[in-house]
């Protein structure tokens, strides 16, 4: 190999969860610190060197006005900018102040809230600046982390697949505790990745990879509202890590606006 | 082929169990775990689903107990002996870089020697086709071939119905006249509880030598054979085979590939469930390195956006482009290229869509006229 990826590690509005993961990475961190050189990750180290940098990772997401101008800096820095985690791909738990009144929360949770400055959304990185790839999850699957690294490393495009999580289910044996057991389960419609964990585990998925590529809203919420789902709970099913994806952001819209059925039970 | 009958009492799958075993075979067969009927190595018939049946319709399964102790009164749960020939995630090679080259290290099934349990006969007529895809022209699949010739396959023929199956209309059980190395019919009922075994094969009739079984008379298989053709016939769901493929191929802008989009999810659980469906990507997987290399084969389907991605973009954007894909091809195309449905009629895509589509009824609607 000639010149080692120069790599940088950026955190916005997270929980630290995703970039952790990196660091997870224990029986291949030898080989990854041998595959690139990290040149910014202050999880790791306070040691840094300045940019230019080949690949940006960056976790989190916009909040604040620093941080909208601090993207864009980032964005000059590197070659290459993928994003990591639900909050810098769709904006995360957080997105769900997109919902409310951001004035009033800031009132009722900070003593002082002068020193307060903050969006009124919470953003993906991707409506500031240009994304090259994003790696769903809440959090992201440290292989997957690899993957992404080693593809960087290697040249050519991420082998992460954006199909349902049911394939996942499938593949791995796991039987369908929606129609064997009438949960409620967001599998048919979430980005796979976690390897089916809560399936794995008798519970329905939460949706922690957001949606996939095609996902089929309607459907399924005429699905679970024939099992039985109130119109309620499907619209808190997706007010969760993802809240502010596209898909699911739409469909609590039209859940809400009552222009889907009302479950038959 | 010989076809010996020979009766057996209800120790008969504990001795079969036995006598494959001592012979070297990984039994496999079903088993229930968690809520539902799933596959897996069995060594006792303790380890069978005696005593339950499942209640299936479109989109909804669970396990039900029966009134009485039949170690095969259920009929299909949601996974297919693909999964033992045509894994769902398998080496299929790895590498080596050496020198300025690299060494290729090939993967060899010869340990593997599976014993079926309990295959029924939609299931058969799957593995025939499957056969077809794996090896049936030129292009053999060595993995697969070498699984499947060793395997060893004890059917069962059916019993009962789920109100899902329907074998019958695609002329693929409820019995198995060959194809098989054993055949079991479960005969319950007033105090009895035995077995008619039918002979498949020179390996079948080996292993059955050290059990000493009886013969059993011709009027026993004249009643099995009379009972299935009365269960056949029994069955609520059916497919009309007579011009299928070229209705589909005529009605490929039917209004009705738009309804069903509407309802269906793309997740892919239908052919993943499908016992014939055989669409796989294939992945190199190379350390940080670069010095090793592993090439593994995985379940994919035509459900999946990425599956049709060529180079500039997805041919099949759509749910519904994608739907009619398989269906066409299942129904249609599958003729043209194995010179088979790919249609067993096992009705699994029906109770494991999440969607509760129903494939009977999604052709039906497609071969009639387009009203507009």
């Amino acid at each position: 190999m000639s010149k080692k990826l120069k790599v940088a590690v950026w955190k916005f509005a997270s929980c630290d969860g995703c970039q952790l993961s990196l660091l997870d990475c224990e029986d291949e961190l030898l080989a990854v610190a041998d595959a690139i050189e990290i040149a910014y990750f202050l999880e790791a180290t306070r040691a840094t060197v300045a940019g230019p940098y080949d690949l940006s990772i960056v976790e989190g997401s916009v909040t604040t006005p620093h941080d909208a101008q601090r993207i864009v800096e980032i964005r000059k820095q590197s070659r290459s900018l993928v994003t990591i985690g639900a909050c810098a791909t769709s904006g995360g738990i957080q997105a769900l102040k997109n919902f409310g009144e951001v004035g009033d929360f800031i009132r009722t949770v900070y003593a002082s809230p002068e020193f307060i400055d903050t969006l009124t959304t919470s953003d993906p990185i991707s409506k500031h600046v240009k994304v090259d790839f994003e790696l769903q999850g809440c959090p992201i699957n440290k292989l997957q982390l690899l993957e992404l690294v080693l593809s960087a490393v290697q040249g050519r495009a991420p082998r992460i697949p954006h199909h349902s999580l049911c394939v996942e289910c499938k593949r791995k044996g796991v039987t369908c505790t929606m129609v064997a057991r009438g949960d409620t389960c967001l599998g048919p419609v979430t980005h796979a990745g976690c390897g089916a964990l809560c399936p794995s585990y008798d519970r329905g998925c939460f949706g922690c990879y957001g949606p996939m590529d095609t996902p089929n809203m309607a459907a399924l919420d005429h699905r679970l509202a024939d099992l039985g789902a109130s119109a309620r709970d499907r619209e808190r099913a997706f007010a969760s890590f993802y809240v502010n994806a596209k898909a699911y952001r739409e469909h609590r819209e039209l859940v809400t606006s009552g222009k889907v059925p009302e479950s038959k039970s | 082929m010989s076809h010996d009958v020979f009766k057996a009492d209800s120790k008969l799958p504990d001795r079969l169990l036995v006598a494959l075993r001592e012979q070297g075979y990984t039994t496999i067969g079903p088993t229930a775990r968690d809520g539902a009927i799933v596959l897996d190595e069995i060594h006792a018939s303790a380890d069978l689903p005696v005593g339950l049946r499942e209640d299936q319709e479109a989109g909804h399964y669970r396990l039900q107990a029966r009134r009485d102790e039949a170690v095969f009164g259920h009929t299909v749960g949601p996974q297919s002996w693909k999964r033992y020939l045509f894994p769902p995630n398998h080496r299929l090679w790895a590498a080596k870089r050496s020198g300025g080259s690299f060494e290729i290290k090939p993967q060899h099934e010869a340990d593997h020697r599976l014993a079926f349990i309990g295959v029924r006969p939609c299931e058969l007529a799957a593995l025939e086709i499957q056969d077809r895809v794996f090896f049936g022209e030129e292009h053999v699949d060595p993995h697969y071939a070498a699984l499947r010739t060793r395997a060893f396959i004890v059917t069962v023929n059916c019993a009962e119905a789920a109100p899902t199956c329907f074998c019958g209309s695609m002329g693929t059980g409820p019995r198995a006249e060959d194809g098989y190395d054993l055949a079991l019919t479960e005969i319950l009922g007033r105090g009895r509880h035995e077995f008619l075994v039918e002979v498949g094969s020179e390996r079948g009739a080996t292993l059955l030598e050290a059990l000493e079984l009886k013969p059993a008379g011709k009027d026993a298989l004249e009643a099995a054979r009379k009972k299935a053709a009365e269960l056949a016939g029994s069955m609520t769901r059916r497919v009309e085979t007579d011009g299928l493929a070229e209705a589909l191929m005529a009605n490929l802008e039917h209004p009705h590939w738009a309804k069903t989009a509407e309802r269906c999810l793309a997740c892919a659980n239908c052919t993943m469930v499908c016992p014939t469906c055989f669409c796989s990507t294939v992945e190199d997987v190379a350390d940080l390195s670069g010095d090793h290399d592993e090439r593994w084969r995985r379940w994919d389907s035509c459900f999946n956006s990425q599956h049709s991605y060529v180079h500039g973009g997805n041919m099949r954007p759509t749910i519904r482009s994608r739907y009619r894909q398989w269906l066409t091809h299942k129904f249609a195309g599958w003729i043209d290229q194995f010179g088979t449905s790919g249609c067993v009629g096992c009705g699994r895509c029906i109770t494991w869509c999440p969607a509760a589509i129903d494939l009977t009824e999604e052709l039906a609607a497609l071969r009639g006229a387009v009203t507009t």
